[in-house]
């Protein structure tokens, strides 16, 4: 599929209604109506437990308007094997209530908790046996449905409620698991990474995913304005801004024959061509509370450089791969 | 209906369930192995690698994985079976609970078997004893037949209209799992007639009433966030639906009586009528205890016993009836309640009698944790010992361990 036009997209059925309890400027909400635009027939979807799945279907209400569901934390990618596996007993037996539908595609959410921690098994169990459904993973970069604790997905510096930026240490001390990495390494169809900062990749992505036979991944960067302090109309641009930076870049991979084959989008394509462009990483932190503690009340150029050194390494990385 | 002609086969516990299940052809069998259940996902394994199960077999990588598949499978309309044992059951514990709660028929063998620590992998009910809250249907079997037995009539339980609940069965790991027996077996299509289709409860979606299942033409949100204002309403059908299962396996077990000749219940008494003492108690021990009971018999005591098929629902007034007339009543708990009175069935069966103006003596014999045999000679020490306290007039000990070194 090509990319939809901003007029096309517009057209597309909401399947996730306004009206949810999601947060003002939250990332995910952007990301997952607009994930919803590129659904392609009939689709069932599972919500591992986080901000999404809490904010958008409380009793008696729901903002889903396709057949949903969630049942725990850390178990959306084995729900969906369920889901998908018993589509395709009825296909097989050609009886049961799903067997008049020609295909289904299963949709997985879950956060960066859900995935990098306490969801990886399933997820790793999923992707090995090869189930065909799309697992999102919306990163918002730490625990933010039970108030910003710390996860593998948040990046080193940041202050969260459980790496609090202290006298002695200033935030998380880990670097940011390489979970695309470990995803690749499974040798499955279709890797992507997003942000709602483009729209039309994104969606374009999406149906990439779905088109793809086999589990595929999508890896959606999510700002999230309470966990990481910015104001809530900075949502699109600080995405663009991780993108700018290399610190998150726009790619997909596929499997062919057997190598996975690194394709850079064409935001993160411009800087690999023209690296003048690529800004400093300073522009990206410098907005954001979470990093307030390189700034003030001193200035913490070791941290600063420290981090740029590892977007510059790991983008030098991506890009072997990638050119 | 008539009693149809059946195939004697020689199968263990294990391989007894796997027929049963291979019967059933249910869309998805997602588990993960553990000793003693090994054997069920082994043969099932086989069945689907010859051809002859249309089912999707998903050799997850976690019990609790297992569950959740199940889960997936059974909210998509699809049926679906899983069995573990002991530390795969506590794993798949957060899932039980939710997979009651959703109100979805999934049918689990539990091949009993001691938790850890220490790692024992012989039998005890500590495992299932331990999810008895979880809000599934436990029935427990005495010997392989019965396990075959149940893991049929499991489905129509569990599905019922009135119920729509999970189902455990309940069958003693090593004891039942490995021992080779002589197991009568329906036909496939009797079975498949038996079981019917499954049916979905109607409830109330976002877009109108619709099937409780996920189907794009009829999106509806389950599993949502549900707090103090409707969580409370949620559960209290699920305090119904187990009171409803009650009759529904009685029903079940009649029908499936009239097409095998086995007839099941809840209870399962033996030589109760005119006894003066008796013990209680689930599994294949219950086997042992009615040899025990002809012995004392022939030499003239009063002995009987009551076998609890259902331990979930536990069918409270039907044990009042059985028992009142007894008048020293042994529990045999092959588990241990840490902390608690006794163990976990005579807590129940002793509360059963609170209200009642004929209460026997109850007590409570804790035996066979980790796999210690429990011969007929402990048994008979049981009994004399329930003689002892019926001379007495009342319990000697509340709580006795049988076959312990102390």
């Amino acid at each position: 599929m090509g990319e939809m036009s901003l007029r096309e997209m517009a057209k597309q059925p909401d399947l996730l209604a306004p009206g949810h309890r999601l947060c003002a400027g939250c990332g995910e909400a952007v990301t997952v109506r607009l994930i919803l635009k590129a659904v392609r027939g009939p689709t069932i979807v599972t919500v591992a437990t986080g901000c999404l799945e809490v904010a958008t279907t409380i009793f008696p209400y729901t903002a889903w308007d396709l057949p949903w569901i969630h049942t725990a934390f850390e178990n959306a990618a084995a729900n969906a094997s369920g889901i998908e596996a018993a589509f395709r007993a009825m296909k097989r037996k050609g009886r049961g209530p799903l067997a008049k539908y020609e295909h289904i595609d299963v949709i997985a959410f879950a956060g960066d908790g859900g995935t990098y921690d306490i969801g990886l098994q399933a997820l790793s169990g999923a992707l090995e046996r090869g189930h065909d459904f799309v697992y999102v993973l919306l990163d918002n970069e730490a625990y933010m449905n039970t108030g910003i604790q710390r996860s593998g997905g948040t990046p080193r510096c940041a202050a969260t409620t459980t790496s609090p930026a202290g006298r002695v240490i200033p935030g998380k001390r880990e670097w940011k698991k390489p979970i695309d990495e470990i995803v690749v390494a499974h040798e499955i169809p279709y890797v992507a990474t997003v942000s709602a900062s483009y729209p039309t990749d994104l969606i374009r992505k999406m149906r990439c995913a779905l088109e793809a036979e086999g589990p595929a991944f999508i890896h959606a960067f999510v700002p999230c304005p309470r966990g990481w302090r910015f104001p809530s109309e900075q949502t699109i641009a600080l995405g663009r801004l991780a993108v700018q930076t290399c610190l998150f870049p726009l790619w997909e991979c596929r499997l062919e024959e057997g190598r996975p084959r690194y394709t850079l989008s064409s935001p993160s394509l411009s800087i690999a061509k023209n690296p003048e462009r690529k800004r400093p990483i300073e522009e990206y932190l410098e907005k954001q509370g979470r990093f307030r503690h390189l700034f003030r009340p001193e200035r913490r150029d070791d941290l600063i450089k420290e981090i740029q050194e590892w977007v510059d390494l790991k983008w030098e990385r991506l890009l072997e791969k990638a050119l | 209906m008539t009693v149809v002609e059946q195939k004697l086969l020689g199968l263990n516990g294990d391989e007894a369930v796997a027929y049963a299940i291979k019967q059933v052809n249910p869309d998805v069998v997602a588990a993960y192995p553990i000793t003693p259940q090994t054997i069920i996902v082994e043969r099932f394994s086989e069945y689907v690698a010859d051809g002859e199960v249309e089912t999707e077999f998903i050799a997850v990588e976690s019990e609790h994985s297992a569950l959740s598949t199940c889960i997936g499978a059974e909210a998509a309309g699809g049926r679906a079976f899983t069995c573990t044992a002991a530390n795969g059951l506590a794993l798949m514990w957060e899932m039980t609970y939710i997979a009651a709660s959703l109100r979805l028929p999934i049918v689990m063998a539990v091949v009993n078997r001691a938790l850890s620590a220490p790692i024992n992998i012989h039998n005890d009910h500590s495992d299932s004893m331990g999810a008895r809250d979880s809000g599934w249907i436990q029935l427990y079997c005495e010997n392989s037949q019965e396990a075959y037995d149940t893991a049929i009539q499991a489905w129509r339980i569990g599905e019922h209209p009135e119920v729509q609940l999970p189902v455990m069965i309940c069958l003693d790991g090593f004891i039942l799992s490995h021992t080779l027996e002589n197991v009568l077996t329906l036909p496939d299509e009797v079975v498949r007639e038996f079981i019917g289709e499954r049916s979905f409860p109607r409830v109330q979606g976002h877009l109108g009433e619709a099937e409780f299942r996920l189907d794009p033409e009829h999106p509806i949100t389950m599993g949502p966030l549900d707090l103090y204002d409707f969580y409370f309403e949620h559960k209290r059908p699920q305090v119904e639906a187990m009171k409803r299962a009650l009759p529904v396996i009685e029903e079940v077990g009649r029908e499936y009586g009239r097409i095998s000749g086995r007839t099941y219940s809840l209870l399962h008494p033996y030589r109760l009528e005119d006894a003066e003492i008796a013990v209680v108690g689930l599994g294949s021990t219950m086997g042992t205890a009615r040899v025990v009971v002809d012995r004392l018999r022939s030499r003239g005591v009063k002995a009987g016993l009551l076998r609890v098929r259902a331990f979930r629902p536990f069918p409270a007034h039907e044990i009042l009836k059985a028992l009142s007339h007894v008048e020293a009543v042994g529990v045999l708990d092959r588990c241990a309640s840490f902390g608690a009175l006794g163990g976990p069935l005579f807590m129940e069966v002793r509360n059963a009698f609170y209200d009642s103006a004929e209460r026997p003596i109850i007590s409570d014999y804790i035996y066979g944790l980790g796999g210690r045999d429990m011969s007929m000679e402990m048994l008979e020490e049981v009994f004399k010992s329930l003689e002892e306290d019926r001379r007495a007039g009342r319990p000697l000990e509340l709580v006795r361990y049988i076959g312990l070194r102390e």
